[in-house]
């Protein structure tokens, strides 16, 4: 093909090519979006598809292998939200975290909250937000909970928060210090697709937190410092199998970039908050349901995430999940805050669900923690 | 009735063949399953070749499921249109070397 020509195609290729879609900048609250009302969302969840009978609720599902109610098993798990401000405004987020949320727990919430982890049966201690390291007491929280001596203490730390500010460029050392377990969200390895989900620039402020948690030990082969990465999908379809993700994943990014890290943690996007305020604009919703219910793996139901954790919000009420949480379904106990905790009576209750928890039983089941099947 | 040929909710309705067939239909399923399992070829590259090969034949409901299918495998954009474009240089290939036949008829014909 002659030079000229060449040079046609490619302004041609520009003209017709739909202007990438920034990330939101806003979250849904700040927009005054009806979804950010939490029965709005609950009334989607059980409407339409549900409850004409074209898809079967969850609960019929669940019961027809007799796990309806759905009951905790043992608590191996405390994730705490410590709030809901974040330095990135991602498509899917199922928080609705953003710069605009200020809803931040508080040092007496804390204190609470250290008070039970003190004398918890849990072993593991699971931070999130927003981008826990945002809130201003972030860094004395972890201090003391470190010294609980719990078996396993994550962070979810978003990576770009570590370049986001120099006040943070210490964050690597600060997490080696006291022993913090890293898990971080990596849409996918590469720049085009992770920047569409996460906003402009995201990929290459990860890249550089990656290196530098690995400079630091972090997710070294055979290193106790570890790392994990999240991958969920950026848009209206369900991950691929963990393993084969990991494998593209590890091989991608020492290729490219020379990162190593432990684990790759595939995860479902459920269909609450931004994500379902996506589905239903782009007009996916329906087939994702579809999608979802079809994926149904009876086997995932036994070790969905809510039996074994419990989820705190940043003003100290107690969830069955961080997505429960998000959709203000609180415990169905008698002890519903964080103040009145106590792990017996917290223990016997029957979990709440909807149509969203067809997210964590879809293929090979989907938790904070990966597969569950 | 439908009044389109295609479309596209029909494509869930895939395993209701099995319904007028429990038989042969099983036995599609279980080979189809088995054929996309990881193997001597990954996952992943099953997945381009069907992708491939559901626009050499022009299948829309296997478009939509195997252009799902590599979103899902973490495929790039980049590498289902080369996929693409792998099927298509076939299929134009394949009439092109018919040429030869044109080309071999033609001097036998002519004096």
């Amino acid at each position: 093909m002659p030079p000229a020509s060449k040079h046609k195609t490619r302004k041609m290729e520009q003209s017709i090519m739909p202007k990438i879609k920034k990330a939101a900048k806003k979250s849904l609250k700040a927009q005054d979006n009806e979804l950010a009302a939490t029965n709005k969302q609950l009334e989607i969840l059980n409407g339409s598809i549900f409850a004409e009978g074209e898809l079967p609720y969850f609960k019929d599902k669940i019961a027809e292998i007799g796990h309806f109610p759905l009951r905790p098993n043992k608590l191996e798990i405390l994730q705490i939200n410590v709030g809901y401000m974040c330095n990135q405004v991602c498509e899917h987020c199922h928080v609705d975290a953003g710069p605009d949320r200020k809803e931040i727990m508080t040092r007496d919430t804390m204190k609470q909250c250290l008070e039970v982890i003190r004398n918890t049966e849990a072993h593991t201690l699971d931070l999130t937000g927003g981008a826990p390291e945002m809130n201003p007491d972030f860094r004395w929280f972890v201090e003391e909970a470190a010294k609980a001596g719990i078996k396993d203490f994550i962070v979810r730390s978003n990576l770009t928060i570590i370049r986001a500010n120099k006040k943070y460029y210490d964050l690597p050392e600060f997490f080696k210090k006291h022993n913090v377990h890293v898990i971080s969200s990596m849409p996918h390895y590469t720049r085009g697709k992770t920047d569409k989900q996460r906003g402009d620039g995201v990929f290459d402020k990860s890249i550089k937190a990656l290196q530098e948690l690995n400079a630091v030990g972090y997710g070294m082969p055979e290193s106790p410092l570890r790392l994990d990465l999240v991958y969920n999908p950026s848009g209206a379809y369900l991950p691929g199998d963990q393993a084969a993700m990991e494998r593209d994943f590890k091989k991608a990014l020492d290729e490219d970039f020379g990162i190593q890290f432990h684990n790759l943690f595939a995860i479902t996007n459920l269909p609450i908050a931004r994500f379902l305020d996506y589905l239903i604009a782009s007009e996916n919703y329906e087939d994702y349901m579809y999608a979802l219910v079809e994926a149904y793996n009876p086997a995932a139901v036994a070790n969905v995430m809510c039996t074994n954790t419990i989820s705190i919000s940043w003003d100290g009420w107690l969830y069955d999940c961080d997505f429960n949480q998000m959709l203000d379904l609180k415990v169905a106990s008698k002890v519903k805050h964080i103040k009145d905790y106590n792990e017996d009576v917290l223990n016997d209750r029957n979990i709440i669900i909807s149509q969203h928890c067809y997210g964590c039983t879809a293929g090979a089941g989907s938790s904070c923690q990966g597969t569950v099947a | 009735m439908a009044n389109s040929y295609y479309d596209p909710a029909d494509l869930r309705k895939f395993g209701k063949i099995t319904e007028w067939s429990e038989e042969l239909g099983t036995k599609f399923f279980d080979y189809y399953g088995k054929v996309f399992e990881e193997g001597a070829l990954s996952a992943r590259e099953k997945s381009l070749i069907a992708l491939a090969v559901s626009h050499v034949v022009k299948c829309p409901y296997c478009i939509d499921a195997y252009t799902k299918d590599g979103l899902q495998k973490g495929i790039t954009k980049e590498e289902m249109m080369e996929a693409v474009h792998v099927g298509a240089a076939i299929e134009s290939g394949a009439t092109l070397v018919h040429g030869v036949q044109m080309m071999n008829k033609y001097n036998k014909l002519s004096m």
